[in-house]
């Protein structure tokens, strides 16, 4: 049975408030993992594996890829990014690897962009991942 | 030379699980200051929560780090949580079980029992007296792009005769 996006939600709390040591109503949708919540490169890696434990079901295991929530290696490919900032290039593929980012209003400082990612932002990650298995 | 926490390896399960036991013994130095004889006490020695701690780390990264045969930087990058309810003195044993979790490239996370042996008890019985579980990175493929030296720092020297002489195989170089 497919989860609701308030199921999925409240699961998505739970993790990032194990995860992160935060308080239930610092999580708020807009809040940001690194802005917001104080989360560091290395909570990435334990949110993520928190998330699939969480999600995954014994016929449908939730796997997260490397690069999947959180694009890889950006800043060696002088085609995305160039003097700290991400090129037009770099901003499309961006906008097209992290469809569950809202970058309204991102002015391209490439060390912005992990703050874009938001508690609204992981839900919707895992929202598409499990639609998109179902 | 490191500071070693484990004293042998006693069960290993490729991928899943490794125990290590480490005996406290009152010809530790540091165990003459934690905690020292003040005017209102004896001296109350006491094996610190920060080395049973690190005793896991050893123990898990050792499990995390044959999965690969060593030839990856494992590096303890988060303590996910700590609970210890009772303290351990010289003469007792301490047991660490650690399971892998989580494993991929970027790293692993394990769930791990800590145990005790009175010996003065007699009755060969291992208390549970906590549990630890942590987070470890593979450092050279870290989120944040940092880039660390060639050479595996992390299991050298005293950590290769600790895993050799359990019989897990060890490839890298130190």
């Amino acid at each position: 049975m497919l989860m609701t996006r308030d199921q999925i939600y409240e699961q998505v709390r739970d993790v990032l408030a194990d995860a992160l040591g935060a308080d239930e109503d610092e999580i708020t949708p807009t809040a940001s993992l690194t802005a917001d919540l104080r989360a560091e490169s290395i909570d990435f890696l334990d949110i993520v594996f928190r998330l699939e434990k969480a999600f995954s079901t014994p016929d449908r295991p939730f796997k997260i890829s490397p690069g999947e929530l959180f694009p890889e290696n950006l800043m060696e490919n002088p085609e995305w990014v160039q003097s700290g900032r991400f090129t037009p290039a770099g901003l499309a593929m961006l906008k097209e690897r992290m469809p569950h980012v809202d970058f309204a209003g991102f002015d391209a400082d490439v060390n912005k962009v992990a703050a874009l990612i938001t508690v609204d932002a992981i839900a919707k990650f895992v929202e598409r991942k499990l639609n998109a298995a179902a | 030379m490191r500071w070693m926490w484990i004293d042998r390896i006693i069960a290993f399960e490729p991928r899943r699980s490794l125990t290590a036991i480490k005996c406290v013994s009152l010809a530790e130095s540091h165990l003459h200051d934690h905690f020292s004889a003040d005017t209102d006490r004896p001296a109350a020695p006491v094996m610190p929560t920060s080395l049973i701690i690190e005793g896991m780390a050893q123990t898990a990264g050792i499990l995390v780090g044959s999965v690969n045969r060593f030839r990856e930087k494992v590096v303890l990058a988060k303590i996910v949580r700590a609970v210890l309810d009772q303290d351990v003195l010289p003469g007792q044993t301490i047991r660490y079980t650690a399971l892998i979790d989580r494993l991929d490239g970027a790293g692993a996370s394990t769930t791990g029992t800590v145990e005790r042996l009175d010996h003065a008890k007699q009755d060969g019985r291992w208390d549970a007296i906590g549990a630890v579980d942590l987070l470890f990175s593979h450092v050279d493929r870290n989120l944040a792009g940092v880039t660390f030296p060639e050479a595996n720092f992390v299991f050298s020297d005293n950590f290769r005769t600790l895993v050799e002489s359990a019989g897990i195989p060890f490839d890298a170089p130190t």
